[in-house]
Order: C-alpha cells, then sequence, then structure tokens
C-alpha cells in the first residue's frame, strides 16, 4: 500500500484464525490503521489480497466487505451522533435485512419482521456492551466510554466474522480498561474473532492470544505475547536503535 | 439569543413530539383524520385573517399552497432527510408539467392515465441526473443540479415539438369523478385532488423516514463514510432519495398542469428551485410537520400581502433574511438537524491518517 512515494505497508502477511483475540501493535506509523483500511476496502492494496474464509474481498465495495463479516471501530470515534444509541446500532443490523424502500413504503410482512429483528438486537447488543439503559439517548450526549461501547455494539450488529477494534481503549482510565479487557473476552467467547489495534502494552498482553508487531510498514513479529516481548527487533523498534549499533 | 436559551426551546418541542408518541393509536389517528377534514373542507368557508382578500382563497390553496407544500414535501426527501442539496428541483415540475401536457393534447390521455407515467418519467429522469452526479459531494452536486434545472428549461424553449417559448396550450382537465366536476371556473375539485395525492405522499414519506431507509439518510447524512463501513450501501440510499424526491416533484407538475390549461417555459424559472427551497429550509429541513408549514408559508404569505404589489417581494425576502439570522434551524427543526447546524463536519479521515478515502463506489 502506498500513498504517493511513500509505503505505508509493505508485504504485510497477517493471519487471523476464526476465535482467536490478535492483537497490532508497532510505534505511530508502523501502519496499523492502514492495515484495517485496507481489509474494510477504504483503501484497495496495489498488490496482494484480502481474504475472508478463503474468498477475496480485496477491492470490493466497503458495504460489500461489512456485509461478508468484517465490522470495525474508530480511532477517533464516529458514531452519527445525533442518532439515539438503540438507531445507531440498527443502522449496524440493517447491514443484515433485505427489504428497502417498497417493503417500507407498504409496511410488507416481512419488513416488519426486520424491523422489529434490528430493533430486538440492539436491545441485546447495548446491554452486552453494558450500556442497555440509555439506548434512547442520542449518541453525542453519552459519556465518552459509553460512545466507544456503542461503536462495539453497532459494530456487532452487522453479524461480522470478524471484529475490527482500532484502539479501543484510547483515553480510558485503568478501571473503564478492566471493564473493556472483559467485554472483549465475552465477545470472543460468544463466537467473535477479534483483531484490535492497541498502545496499552498491560492490555495487549494480559488478553490476546497473539501479537503482531508493525514497524515501518512490515511485520516484525509474530507470536504468543510472552515470546514478542522477547523479541530483540520489537525491543528495538519501541526503544530505538543506538547508531553504533552492527 | 444564548445557546442554552435555543437548547432549551429544542426540548421543549422534543418533550411535544415524545406527548404526541405516547398517545394511544387511536387518538392519533382520530387527530388526524380530524386534521385531514379540517383541510377538506377549508375552502368552503371564508375564514377571516387567513383569506385572501385579493384573490380567490380555494384558488390560492390549490396553487401556490397545495403546490408548495408538496414540492417541500418531495424536496425534503432530498435535502432535508439525505442531506443531499438540489438547486434545480424545478427540473422535476417541469418533466412532469410538460408529460401532462404532451399527452393530454396529442394523446388525450386523461389525467389519471398520465400520473403514472409522469411519475415514472420523473424517476427515471432523477436516476439519469442522479447516477453520475451522486458520487460528487456537497457544492459539486449543488452546481450540477443547478444547471439541470436550467438545461430542462432551455431545452423546452429552444424545442418545437414542446412548444418553444409559447408553450403548450389545451391541457386536458381531469375527468369528472362521481359529483366532483373538472372545469375552469371551480377550483375546490383541483385542491380536494391535490390534497388527496399530498395525503397519500405524506404517509408514504413517514414509512419511509421511520424505516431503515429513513436511519440510512440520516446515517450518510451525518458521516458518510461511516454509514458506508456499517454497510450502508450510500450510493444506493442517495439515489433512491433522489429518484423518491423526482416522484413527488413530477407529480406536483403534473398536477399543476392539469388545472393550468397551458405552460410555457416560464412557468419553470430557477428562482421556483429556490423558493422551495426556502420552504424547505424557512420550515425545518428534515422534518415532515416543519416543511409542510413552511411550503405553506413560502406560498401563502405573498398571496397573503398581494396588496402591497411590489413591495411584496421585498418583505418577503426581508423575512426569510429575518428568520435565518435568528432562527436558523427552521420554524419546527428536526432535532436531529438543529443540533447538526452548530456542530463542525467529523474530522475527516478513518484514523491518523490524513488520507482521503477513495470516492463513494456504486
Amino acid at each position: 500500500m502506498t500513498f504517493g512515494g511513500v509505503t505505508a505497508l509493505d508485504t504485510v502477511d497477517l493471519v487471523v484464525r476464526e476465535g482467536e483475540i490478535v492483537a497490532l501493535i508497532g510505534p505511530n506509523g508502523a501502519g496499523k490503521t492502514t492495515v484495517f483500511n485496507v481489509v474494510t476496502g477504504v483503501f484497495e492494496p496495489d498488490d496482494g489480497d484480502v481474504r475472508l474464509r478463503g474468498a477475496s474481498i480485496a477491492g470490493h465495495r466497503r458495504y460489500e466487505i461489512t456485509r461478508a463479516g468484517v465490522a470495525r471501530t474508530f480511532q477517533n470515534i464516529r458514531l452519527f451522533a445525533d442518532m439515539s444509541a438503540i438507531e445507531n446500532v440498527m443502522v449496524g443490523a440493517d447491514a443484515r435485512h433485505k427489504t428497502s424502500v417498497a417493503g417500507a413504503i407498504a409496511r410488507t410482512r416481512r419488513h416488519r419482521a426486520e424491523e422489529r429483528e434490528g430493533r430486538t438486537r440492539a436491545v441485546e447488543l447495548l446491554d452486552l456492551v453494558g450500556i442497555g439503559r440509555r439506548g434512547e439517548e442520542a449518541a453525542r450526549n453519552l459519556p465518552y466510554g459509553d460512545q466507544r461501547r456503542l461503536e462495539i455494539a453497532r459494530a456487532l450488529a452487522t453479524g461480522p466474522q470478524l471484529l475490527l477494534l482500532d484502539e479501543p481503549a484510547a483515553g480510558f482510565n485503568p478501571r473503564e480498561k478492566r471493564g473493556l479487557i472483559e467485554l472483549i473476552r465475552r465477545i470472543r467467547d460468544t463466537g467473535y474473532t477479534v483483531l484490535l489495534i492497541e498502545h496499552d502494552m498491560g492490555l495487549v498482553m494480559g488478553m490476546s492470544d497473539r501479537v503482531v508487531v508493525l514497524d515501518f510498514g512490515r511485520k516484525i513479529a509474530d507470536g504468543p505475547p510472552g515470546a514478542v516481548q522477547q523479541d530483540q527487533r520489537v525491543i528495538n523498534a519501541y526503544l530505538g536503535v543506538p547508531a553504533d549499533a552492527p | 439569543m444564548s445557546w442554552q436559551g435555543r437548547l432549551s426551546r429544542l426540548d421543549v418541542r422534543g418533550r411535544a413530539a415524545d406527548g404526541w408518541a405516547r398517545l394511544p393509536v387511536w387518538a392519533r389517528a382520530g387527530a388526524l383524520i380530524g386534521l385531514a377534514a379540517f383541510f377538506y373542507v377549508l375552502p368552503l368557508f371564508k375564514v377571516p385573517l387567513l383569506d385572501t382578500p385579493e384573490s380567490d382563497f380555494a384558488s390560492v390553496l390549490f396553487y401556490p399552497v397545495g403546490v408548495y407544500v408538496l414540492m417541500a414535501v418531495g424536496l425534503n426527501v432530498v435535502v432535508g432527510l439525505a442531506g443531499l442539496l438540489d438547486l434545480g428541483y424545478v427540473a422535476f415540475f417541469a418533466i412532469g408539467g410538460y408529460t401532462m401536457a404532451l399527452l393530454g393534447v396529442h394523446a388525450h390521455w386523461s389525467f389519471f392515465e398520465v400520473l403514472p407515467v409522469s411519475i415514472v418519467l420523473s424517476v427515471v429522469a432523477g436516476v439519469v441526473l442522479g447516477t453520475p452526479t451522486l458520487r460528487l459531494r456537497g457544492d459539486y452536486l449543488a452546481i450540477v443540479t443547478l444547471g439541470f434545472g436550467e438545461i430542462i428549461r432551455i431545452t423546452a424553449r429552444n424545442s418545437n415539438p414542446l412548444g418553444g417559448p409559447r408553450g403548450i396550450f389545451g391541457i386536458p382537465h381531469p375527468p369528472n369523478v362521481g359529483g366532483l366536476r373538472f372545469g375552469i371556473i371551480d377550483p375546490k375539485p383541483y385542491y380536494w385532488l391535490l390534497l388527496t395525492l399530498l395525503i397519500v405522499t405524506i404517509a408514504a414519506v413517514r414509512r419511509l423516514e421511520r424505516s431503515r431507509v429513513g436511519r440510512a439518510w440520516t446515517a450518510i447524512r451525518e458521516d458518510e463514510d461511516a454509514a458506508e463501513l456499517m454497510g450502508v450501501p450510500t450510493f444506493r440510499f442517495k439515489l433512491w432519495a433522489f429518484a423518491i424526491g423526482a416522484g413527488i416533484g413530477g407529480m406536483g407538475g403534473t398536477v399543476y398542469a392539469t388545472k393550468a390549461i397551458s405552460i410555457t417555459p416560464d412557468n419553470y424559472p430557477f428562482i421556483l428551485s429556490i423558493l422551495f427551497l426556502s420552504a424547505v429550509v424557512l420550515g425545518g429541513s428534515g422534518n415532515l410537520v416543519g416543511v409542510i408549514v413552511g411550503g405553506f408559508v413560502v406560498a401563502y404569505l405573498p398571496e397573503r400581502f398581494r396588496g402591497f404589489a411590489e413591495l411584496r417581494v421585498l418583505v418577503f425576502g426581508a423575512a426569510l433574511v429575518v428568520m435565518m439570522a435568528f432562527r436558523p434551524q427552521g420554524l419546527i427543526p428536526s432535532r436531529r438537524r438543529a443540533i447538526e447546524l452548530k456542530e463542525p463536519e467529523p474530522a475527516g479521515g478513518l484514523g491518523t491518517l490524513p488520507a482521503t478515502p477513495r470516492q463513494t463506489g456504486g
């Protein structure tokens, strides 16, 4: 993936297995969010492929990729600020619905069933992420932490096989972080696969099954948290290499 | 006026809307039927104050009032709900009018036969205009639609089959329905016909608004990229908004033409697009009740004050300026829209990268 003359990602070979929690880490500018943008179709890779359960999704339209089973949250929260929390999640749930303009005008049985399903699903997901009591509030009026949780609920509503979380703990205090770890584990146990970008090492090491490290657009390590922590290249990437190093 | 002052008044309106939603179904249905009945009998009475001293009240209720309200409801789907600025909405009003005129005069079709054809043609025109242009954003879309409005008018002026500058004369009135006689003298049957179409349209738009379609439109308006990434086919829904708006505009044009007997290109000036847009913005973009009131105000006030002759346009202009200065969210704002007006656009990019995502695909 290149922008002008800048190569943002260079041969990143990343595999996420079903049911895993994988953390994507690396110094600022390593290309972590670019990975997300390539996977979700925001950018088309110059080269290479993105596959979901064997089927190529690279270069597909963004909404098709979402419907195929990849959902994400954003580093800087991007909720539909003036819609209620429930409506936000219902937009996600609509990704799985078939009826459209004609169904809505005629209020067909199927359309009403889908609307009910969407609402029920939204309520369940708000409960799952722990903000079930704030469903009617406008997203913008929710406290910061709840907004991050709402983004996760909205992404889950699309029915993803792979959930991408972009710095879900950014701006969280230690107590909120513990709650988030618990939530992500619960999401995995419900049957989702999670790939997350995170800077908080405690959170990454304590929760991930596997850690992948990027530096300057290249993968420099991939393995269980303990092994990655000891990896000399990872330590160099984070701490820098002295100029007189071999 | 303080920021808090505005917000608290919004809350009052919010409470009114919630109160309405809490009423039992029969009460709401009864109130709506009563309201509809009121509008059906309205032209039978001379309501003091509401009456128009210089012109026939029933006539004014048909045009401009009823027509403007219908056009405002249609344009609101495009501008208010989906957030697409259309400055050439008069084009669809013209397409509806010319379809009625051509098929009525040359093929002797009746209004009721022409209406569905005219709606379909307008929708097709909307799709043809929308397909290449809805990939554009904001300002560019406004300019292209503005051009489209002018193209339709100028094409009509320069085309012989469309009557050139003299337009088309002898457009048939609708056939009589039961006891209703559609003639030259009595405007009331036309008003009732228009009101019926308006009620059906409002009901349909209401249903769309409260379904996934309305949610998709709102999501697109608030953050198009996020909407697309949450599985909303944004281009398709923008095209739907455009097509539905076009269909309603064509309907308005057809009804107008069947009463008008003759139409010329001068019936479809650019200023009409602006007046329809004023109705939407003035009433409260995105709020169905708001734009109905907006359509009424924009159409009715100049008629009410016809006595002031040329000054009335000046007074109307001044009223608009004052309105926009003190209540930019419209008379009856959509709760969401009112807040959006005060907020900057969401930050671009989908992460830390200052990159522009590729254009919305279709």
